[in-house]
């Protein structure tokens, strides 16, 4: 089937299997291996990017669906090389170790800040149940998007 | 004038750049021409004969390139896979990557299949037909081993893998007689699945033009697997065969090993003259990676009528799951029997361990490894013993502290700890917790029927296991050195290549902040290399927390090195003589004359252009170092948990967690304080809420994230650290280890809060983990009293 969508700014127009996931279809496709896979099953939220602005899991979509889309990945997250204020807050208050779960943790909390600019720690954490980390233990997450939202402020 | 000190500045991580834009490479990111995927078939059941694994339909199934048996592979000429440490009298039952007569869990692979795309070797599996004969299983370490067992390997009778002592069995036993009192209690470590969250993966290219087989793996130690998977499965020479661990997404032990699917895309490449890549999915994850822990544990501590320990005695069942994994057989003996005079002085120690076969996959090292078991048991024990004695589990435990005075300490159990002081980190974590105010609020609470519980968990680590004589001797089939080579380039930039390997460590900063630190030079002057088995010289690779102390001492030695030959240049071109020349801030100087001087990179240039050296000087400036440490180090600590327990729920909320670690001088505060939150979180899930759980015929019912409880961050509140510091005598900089710290601690301290809690209602012991149907059917069983 052929599809047409806009990643990180840029048009595409491709044909692909029906079956295709959308992560593959980044991945392998476009080859943006920022987002990637960790559980095939939605839970980990590793995958994680917005389409239309909504944040998803890439491993729960289809590429078919994505038809039309515009799809944010982390890759299209910085502009004109200058950080964006979550990334600058992972760097800044160490909120990654492995740097596995990290583009998905940074596109779950865009959409999260969009929504919710001022949060409170608790806010932060119920926010992120949809994004697993085992390396940080979340302490320096939480630090990473609280810089963040007072940076955006 | 020196310049400010890198070592000990928490400064932010040069990895970081690249991850969080999306720029790191890991191995799924590889992609190669004419590259094919991979997809293995396992067994759906736990113990199973193979009558017929037939792949004829999978081959003809459209975009699948090949399909392979366990037969075809051990035709091929692969080996079984190795175990990495013997111990006396060990069974070791034949590992293949594929499964060729038997399936001994669930996940086993009996066949794989190779496609033009993942998609259509996933198509090409379905098609594989397997005639099962499927066989009585069994899950549980001790009932393996008990008569009448379903019987795993021909050559391991009873499933019984190894049986292993330590220390004095007649004095301990004479001391429990003896003694004024003794607490027993049966302990259950249960299975832990590791879940670094990016999966295994695999990939390799044979180039039949020159022989050069290259491997992209998912490993903590490409060395290692180099050397494992080179001589011992595929006969490979390690000359001819490279191995790449690119950026890797957590291990946390899960990524020391060999496994089956590296084995199988390596000689398939070579079969089929393509690269073939695999990748798990979460799914495999669950099923293949090593997991942890799973002890059954019966224990006695004895006391004196003053209340001092006398004598410890253990009888544990391990269960090693269906095969040996690479370093399985080290986990549950010297990583953990070797680890029970806690920080204590126990005068006599006396541990059993029996490791047994068991339907289920097998069990190796996850973060820890042997030394949380070992903690649990021992901070379990003595807050039974406290309060059986009713003291306060705080003063019982300094009363049993062994003292300052007595370090270098002996313990019964083989180790000596080099150093220690444990009464200040204990203190430092009251102070912090505010322990006094904590158990007032305690008692307020109680009387209105509310459940506050505090824990304490003081634990001693050994980390960086050393030294390669004494290992050998115990069973390692390898060295526990590292090594370094730190090549100077013209320009006076500087590689350090390391044969540590980092998941998540931060190795490129920490190692290059020690690097620029002993040359005087720039951090951005210095890069550090890692994880290429074409750039380094050799590796033992990154496990047991041991990088900064034996990793971190092979730079510092080879570095040392460097600054000798650089002094022979100077004096050279100082027309002094070498003795008189110091090196400071990146300078050669002639002592007394700081006037007289040549910079770093002019000694480098010289060293390169060769035009005016010593005489018999060869050019060039470079050194390699293989560090082999003299003895472990010895990390220590006081974790404090808060906690409230609502008895309709059984629900635990975490109020407070407090850690206080004793890691030795520390490189970079930021990173090690990540390293003791992410330790914690995993520590505190085992105590709360992580179980592999088997039902009785072998089938993983926790085997997604669905059904796994990973801690969330909303089920975690945030962390209070601090540090106490005692250098480590037992190398130049005096650095202990701290990857694991957290995780040994936490466990004991959540499940002491817990209990600690519940003891108004009369409960003293909730086995792991502390659920909320656990502690709710425990607090029920009080009501209907």
């Amino acid at each position: 089937m052929k599809i047409q969508v806009k990643v990180n700014g840029t048009a595409y127009t491709s044909e692909v299997e029906p079956r295709l996931l959308l992560v593959h279809y980044l991945r392998d496709v476009l080859n943006l291996t920022g987002t990637h896979v960790g559980c095939d099953t939605s839970q980990c939220g590793a995958c994680t990017i917005l389409v239309n602005g909504v944040s998803a899991k890439a491993c729960t979509m289809f590429a078919v669906q994505a038809d039309g889309a515009e799809i944010l990945t982390i890759e299209g997250l910085a502009k004109d090389g200058k950080l964006h204020p979550l990334q600058e807050g992972f760097w800044e208050k160490h909120g990654l170790q492995c740097g596995f779960c990290t583009p998905g943790m940074i596109l779950a909390a865009y959409q999260f800040l969009e929504r919710n600019p001022s949060p409170s720690e608790t806010e932060i954490r119920h926010a992120l149940e949809g994004n697993l980390c085992r390396c940080t233990g979340y302490h320096n997450i939480v630090r990473a998007i609280q810089y963040a939202a007072e940076k955006m402020k | 004038m020196a310049q400010a000190k890198l070592f000990g500045s928490s400064i932010k991580r040069r990895e970081d750049p690249r991850f969080i834009t999306g720029k790191g490479l890991f191995t799924d990111d590889v992609k190669l021409p004419g590259q094919t995927y991979a997809v293995f078939v396992r067994s759906p059941h736990a113990h199973a004969r193979l009558r017929r694994v037939d792949v004829s339909k999978a081959r003809a199934v459209p975009g699948v390139v090949a399909a392979f048996t366990g037969k075809d592979l051990s035709g091929g000429g692969v080996n079984p896979l190795p175990c990495g440490w013997l111990l006396p009298d060990i069974k070791i039952p034949e590992y293949r990557a594929i499964a060729t007569t038997k399936a001994h869990f669930v996940g086993h692979a009996v066949a794989v299949v190779i496609g033009e795309t993942a998609y259509a070797a996933r198509d090409g599996g379905d098609a594989v037909e397997v005639d099962y004969e499927v066989l009585p299983a069994v899950t549980d370490g001790e009932k393996a081993v008990a008569p009448g067992a379903p019987q795993l390997h021909e050559n391991a009778p009873g499933n019984v893998a190894f049986r292993w002592s330590i220390g004095d069995k007649d004095a301990t036993d004479a001391a429990v007689r003896g003694a004024a009192r003794v607490v027993k209690q049966r302990l259950l470590n249960q299975r832990l699945i590791p879940n670094a969250m990016e999966p295994r993966a695999s990939m390799a290219s044979y180039n039949p033009a020159t022989g050069d087989l290259t491997l992209w793996v998912t490993s903590q130690n490409p060395h290692v697997h180099r050397l494992l998977m080179g001589a011992f499965v595929l006969g490979i020479p390690e000359h001819k065969f490279r191995v790449i661990a690119p950026d890797v997404g957590g291990g946390f032990g899960s990524k020391i090993f060999v496994y089956p699917e590296e084995v199988v895309v390596s000689w398939a490449s070579k079969a089929l003259g393509r690269p073939v890549k695999w990748t798990a999915e979460r799914r495999e994850s669950f099923l293949t990676d090593a997991h942890g822990r799973d002890h059954i544990t019966d224990a006695e501590m004895a006391v004196d009528g003053s209340s001092k320990i006398v004598a410890l005695r253990v009888r544990t069942n391990a269960n090693l799951g269906a095969y040996l994994s690479t370093f399985a057989p080290l986990i549950p003996t010297y990583l953990y029997g070797t680890l029970l005079s806690g920080v204590y002085e126990i005068p006599t120690i006396h541990c059993e361990v029996v490791g047994s076969f068991t339907n289920t996959t097998p069990v190796d090292a996850y973060r820890g490894a042997g030394r949380p078991e070992a903690t649990y048991l021992v901070e379990r024990m003595c807050d039974l013993t406290a309060k059986a004695l009713g003291m306060d589990p705080v003063e019982f435990r300094r009363k049993n502290f062994i003292p300052a005075s007595k370090f270098p300490y002996q313990t019964p159990v083989a180790f000596q700890y080099d150093s220690g002081n444990y009464g200040p980190a204990l203190d430092r974590a009251l102070q912090l917790l505010d322990y006094r105010k904590l158990r007032a609020e305690q008692d307020a609470a109680r009387r209105e029927g509310r459940l506050l519980g505090i824990g304490i968990a003081s634990y001693i680590e050994a980390c960086g296991p050393a030294p390669s004589q004494v290992a050998g001797a115990l069973g390692a089939q390898a060295g526990l050195w590292e090594s370094a080579q730190v090549r100077v380039h013209p320009s006076g930039k500087v590689s350090v290549y390391t044969g540590s390997h980092s998941h998540g460590q931060g190795h490129e900063t920490t190692f290059a902040q020690l690097a620029a630190d002993e040359l005087g030079l720039p951090f951005e002057d210095v890069e550090v290399i890692h994880g290429d088995t074409a750039a380094i010289p050799f590796g033992m690779g990154t496990y047991g927390s041991r990088s900064a102390a034996v990793g971190g001492a092979a730079v510092y030695t080879a570095i040392a090195r460097i600054k000798e030959k650089g002094k022979k240049i100077a004096a050279h071109l100082l027309e002094a003589s070498e003795g008189d020349i110091d090196y400071d801030d990146g300078k050669f100087f002639v002592k007394g004359s700081p006037g007289r001087s040549k910079t770093f990179q002019d000694v480098a240039l010289m060293a390169y252009l060769a035009h005016n050296l010593p005489k018999g000087l060869e050019p060039g400036l470079e050194a390699t170092s293989f560090w082999d440490p003299p003895n472990f180090v010895f990390p220590f600590g006081t974790h404090l948990a808060g906690v409230e327990v609502e008895p309709d729920t059984g629900r635990v909320k975490i109020l407070r967690y407090v850690a206080v670690d004793d890691v030795g001088r520390v490189i970079n505060p930021m990173i090690v304080d990540g390293m003791v939150h992410g330790g914690i979180a995993q520590g505190v899930a085992q105590a709360l809420w992580e179980y592999a759980a088997y039902d009785p015929g072998g089938q993983l019912v926790t085997g997604s994230m669905m059904d796994y409880a990973l801690p969330k961050a909303d089920d975690l509140p945030s962390f209070e650290t601090d540090r106490t510091v005692t250098p480590s005598p037992v190398n130049p900089m005096g650095v202990k280890g701290a990857g694991e710290t957290g995780t040994i601690a936490s466990t004991a301290a959540l499940a002491n809060a817990v209990l600690d809690a519940l003891a108004p209602l009369g409960i003293t012991h909730i086995d792991l983990p502390l659920t909320p149907a656990r502690i709710w059917a425990a607090v029920q069983g009080t009501r209907k009293r």
